[in-house]
């Protein structure tokens, strides 16, 4: 296995750099990245063993102060970067035991052993709290301080009253289409919270929670869903197809995965510009099964592009289990293959979300380099208003995901216990949000439609002459037949 | 001679140096139209041709096509600091030599080779060009642009309209080398346009020679939407043209009279324009006036400009590589009879590559010839 990491050449030289006060853990499966612990020992493949004192940090408001960005020399742009030499056991350099190769050194060895197809053990799942709340016993994470955690479960809570309500307008009919992040609220927000304003999303279509969090309103949210004239995509693309370039956000759009490739080109834009931000880029499980998929991880690779891709494994693609998805362990075993470093969090456990995705976000920029993130979660919800997911999947699984692992609750019992929250906060929120929610539904129910030149503007950026025409004929077809078109749209 | 009169029309000032057929590496059928053509020609008589031009014009080069490519790209990298040139094998100057030095002259950064993906090397591209850059991404054939379907069709494609104008990535430009070049088979020789030429949201442009390249090139670069520019590679070493040094754009969306006439009107584009060029040549001999177009761009098409002429000459016939069936000749035959109606003196006629997948030994048969497009001048006229 020893072709498979990266060996204790680079890793020493990694740590004399000294870009980071923080400490690289190397085991045989993959890099560890912590800073939640003052000291620390690991060691290499070739056994040789590091000690190092890393400062303390995070265990109060001013660690995110501590996460400044050092980039090194070789990760600024306009710079070399040079790829990292994969060797064999530095021992062994006789010319007759390895076989010079492009891209480097290959051992030789008398074993004919098969690689396994799949690790023997699954990869585990970084965890804080358990399901009740408690931070498990020896748990590393990133602090979060009252207002941030307070924030951050105010903004679960939106989500979901949002996702309930609006679910239920497409129920009634007053919405065309809807789909729910419910049971993925930790993914949603916590990622958010662990950003900058100035990292640039790119969605799936289950990530509404970190518009949320960005400042987009329940009214933008309701505009879009019924393709009002407030509506900024323009009333173009069925509901949930958000996006806002003030929020860093790109627009959603419906094929899967054709947006990992466009995030690593969005990083390399900002790897060339020197900013410090990151691309964060959201695929689901059955996703990773799209040609785009690999395109873009290997791109990411390749590129060294700064960006952070998000896999919520939420065990179903629409009605596909995961297990029909794909072999091996899951997607987070995949990042390796590509030379991304990855991990795999529970996704239902806001604060290991949070701590992962600022870990990984800070390794990113300081490294410019890619991080695959799987998130183990559920799907509580039916993939879209389009979808009655009762038919292929048993009810007590989802009604387990729903309730013992919810991650409002386990989160809110952890924001409780630390005495920040109480029940009477709760049921003011719940009422306060759920009216603001109708109150946007009815305010973007009475709004009128775009205007019909809306149809034909922003194909081009300019209108040319086949539109022009078109455009015409059609608003003298509309004077004639007024009867077969819809009256809400202005002509 | 004659012929060599014939080229110097197709790109103005073009002519074809059998010279540069023996450096090109490319095989020409001798049967085939352009082959035939070629053969004609005398290198003495086209290098001092040349010399002329040259000396006449100072500020101007002889380039081959693939040549005016290069330069347009240096100066698309020179004059935009975020400009990027990327594809397979880019970096050392390209299969077809079109991105010669440039790695050499603006760095690994801005011009670099990509993993063997086209749907990587357009959604890359896209990414980069929402990020307000200038993506010139390479696809190395347009016969594997394909596996980029999906990026251009709905993503690039649709990416300002479907954010409301939000985000753009008009930066974009995909290059793709089209067309038949006497040996290519399935798989070198496609000529995909008219795939492209259904999709709202992205230009489609295709130039006929060395200067119309750079011109051309340089101004779907600049142009604010997303552009597929597919390139003649039968004519990227055979064209040489004498190529203006300076920055300059050709407008999108006009089609030019390459040559005016009165009894029939043809429409083509890229390489083929010279096959069609020798029809008209030809019918000239037996007294057909015949005025040729090249539409330039596909998409948006200049329609006024075909219609101005065959409302003058009462006739269209259309000629394209790619198969008949769903072609874009189709569009055009079909929007013409919608507008010239009755000025039309016999039926829209079409001369394109047949039915088939792109075949090898037959590619002669399956061409659209010279002889081809003679005989339906002859008929169409006669009707």
């Amino acid at each position: 296995m020893a072709i498979w990491f990266a060996r204790s050449r680079n890793i020493t030289h990694f740590l004399r750099t000294k870009i980071s006060p923080f400490e690289i853990i190397v085991n045989q499966r993959c890099s560890n990245y912590s800073f939640f612990h003052a000291n620390s020992s690991f060691k290499t493949m070739a056994g040789e063993s590091y000690s190092r004192k890393v400062t303390e940090l995070c265990m109060d408001k001013s660690s995110a102060a501590i996460l400044a960005f050092r980039r090194p020399e070789s990760a600024i742009a306009g710079g070399q970067i040079e790829a990292v030499p994969y060797t064999t056991d530095d021992d062994e350099d006789d010319e007759n035991q390895a076989m010079e190769f492009p891209g480097g050194k290959v051992g030789f060895t008398l074993e004919m052993n098969f690689i396994s197809e799949s690790p023997g053990k699954r990869i585990p799942c970084y965890r804080v709290l358990d399901d009740d709340g408690y931070p498990l016993a020896g748990s590393r994470f990133e602090q979060v301080d009252e207002e941030t955690a307070v924030r951050m479960y105010k903004s679960m809570v939106t989500l979901q009253i949002m996702d309930t309500i609006f679910y239920e307008a497409q129920r009634q009919g007053r919405i065309s289409f809807y789909l729910t992040s419910m049971g993925e609220e930790a993914i949603n927000i916590a990622t958010a919270a662990a950003l900058t304003s100035d990292d640039i999303i790119v969605p799936q279509y289950r990530e509404p929670g970190i518009l949320l969090w960005r400042g987009f309103t329940l009214e933008e949210f309701a505009n879009q869903l019924f393709g009002t004239k407030k509506d900024i995509g323009k009333g173009r693309q069925m509901p949930i197809h958000y996006g806002s370039n003030e929020h860093n956000y790109f627009t959603v759009s419906s094929p899967l995965a054709t947006q990992l490739p466009q995030a690593a080109g969005i990083a390399y834009s900002l790897k060339m510009d020197n900013k410090e931000a990151c691309v964060v880029a959201f695929t689901g499980d059955g996703a990773t099964s799209e040609g785009d998929f690999h395109a873009g991880m290997n791109f990411a690779a390749v590129m060294d592009a700064p960006v952070m891709f998000i896999c919520r494994n939420n065990g179903w693609a629409i009605s596909t289990p995961t297990s029909e998805q794909f072999r091996s362990d899951g997607v987070v075993v995949k990042g390796q293959a590509y030379g991304i470093r990855s991990i795999r969090v529970d996704g239902n456990d806001t604060l290991a979300v949070y701590s992962a995705i600022r870990a990984a976000r800070e390794m990113i920029i300081r490294e410019q380099k890619p991080i695959l993130v799987e998130a183990l979660t559920y799907r509580v919800g039916h993939h879209s208003t389009s979808d009655d997911s009762t038919k292929y999947r048993p009810l007590n699984e989802i009604e387990h995901w729903k309730t013992a692992r919810s991650p409002l609750a386990i989160f809110r019992k952890w924001v409780q216990r630390n005495g920040w929250w109480t029940d009477k906060e709760e049921i003011e929120l719940r009422g306060s949000i759920r009216k603001q929610v109708l109150d946007a539904i009815q305010a973007a129910e009475k709004t009128e439609k775009c205007s019909l030149e809306d149809m034909f503007t922003d194909v081009y950026d300019r209108l040319p002459s086949n539109l022009q025409e078109q455009e015409k004929s059609l608003r003298e077809t509309v004077k004639r037949h007024k009867q077969d078109f819809p009256t809400d749209v202005p002509v | 001679m004659g012929s060599s009169s014939l080229l110097k029309r197709i790109g103005r000032l073009s002519v074809i140096s059998s010279s540069c057929l023996e450096s090109s590496g490319i095989i020409i059928d001798g049967k085939s139209g352009r082959g035939s053509l070629l053969r004609g020609l005398s290198t003495a008589a086209t290098e001092q041709e040349l010399r002329i031009l040259q000396q006449q014009n100072k500020s101007s080069s002889s380039l081959n096509l693939f040549s005016a490519i290069n330069q347009a790209l240096h100066i698309a990298l020179d004059t935009d600091p975020r400009a990027y040139v990327f594809g397979e094998d880019v970096g050392f100057g390209g299969v077809f030599r079109c991105t010669t030095g440039l790695a050499d002259r603006f760095g690994k950064r801005r011009v670099f080779n990509t993993p063997l993906c086209e749907q990587g090397i357009v959604g890359f591209a896209i990414g980069l060009a929402a990020m307000g850059n200038r993506a010139i991404a390479e696809i190395q054939f347009a016969d594997y642009i394909f596996p980029a379907f999906d990026q251009i069709v709905n993503e690039a494609a649709k990416f300002r309209y479907r954010s409301g104008n939000q985000f753009n990535c008009g930066g974009l430009t995909i290059r793709a080398p089209y067309g038949a070049v006497g040996h290519g088979g399935h798989y070198h020789s496609q000529s995909p346009e008219a795939f492209f030429c259904h999709v709202p949201g992205i230009k489609v442009v295709i130039p006929r020679s060395p200067q119309q390249a750079k011109g051309l090139l340089l101004s779907c670069i600049r142009d604010p939407n997303p552009v597929v520019f597919f390139e003649p590679k039968w004519l990227y070493r055979l064209a040489v043209e004498e190529v203006p040094e300076k920055d300059y754009m050709l407008p999108l969306s006009e089609a030019e009279v390459i040559r005016e006439g009165s009894d029939i009107t043809l429409v083509g584009w890229g390489a083929q324009l010279s096959v069609m060029e020798q029809a008209c040549v030809e019918a000239e001999k037996d007294g057909i006036s015949c005025e040729l177009i090249d539409l330039k761009t596909l998409i948006p098409w200049d329609k006024e400009t075909v219609e101005a002429s065959v409302n003058k000459t009462g006739r269209l016939l259309v000629s394209h590589e790619a198969p008949i069936t769903g072609g874009f000749g189709a569009e055009i035959s079909a929007s013409i009879v919608e507008r010239c109606f009755l000025r039309l003196e016999a039926p829209v006629t079409r001369v394109c590559g047949l039915d088939t997948p792109f075949p090898l030994v037959f590619e002669p048969f399956y061409l659209p010839t010279k002889n081809k497009i003679l005989d339906a001048i002859k008929s169409t006229v006669k009707y």
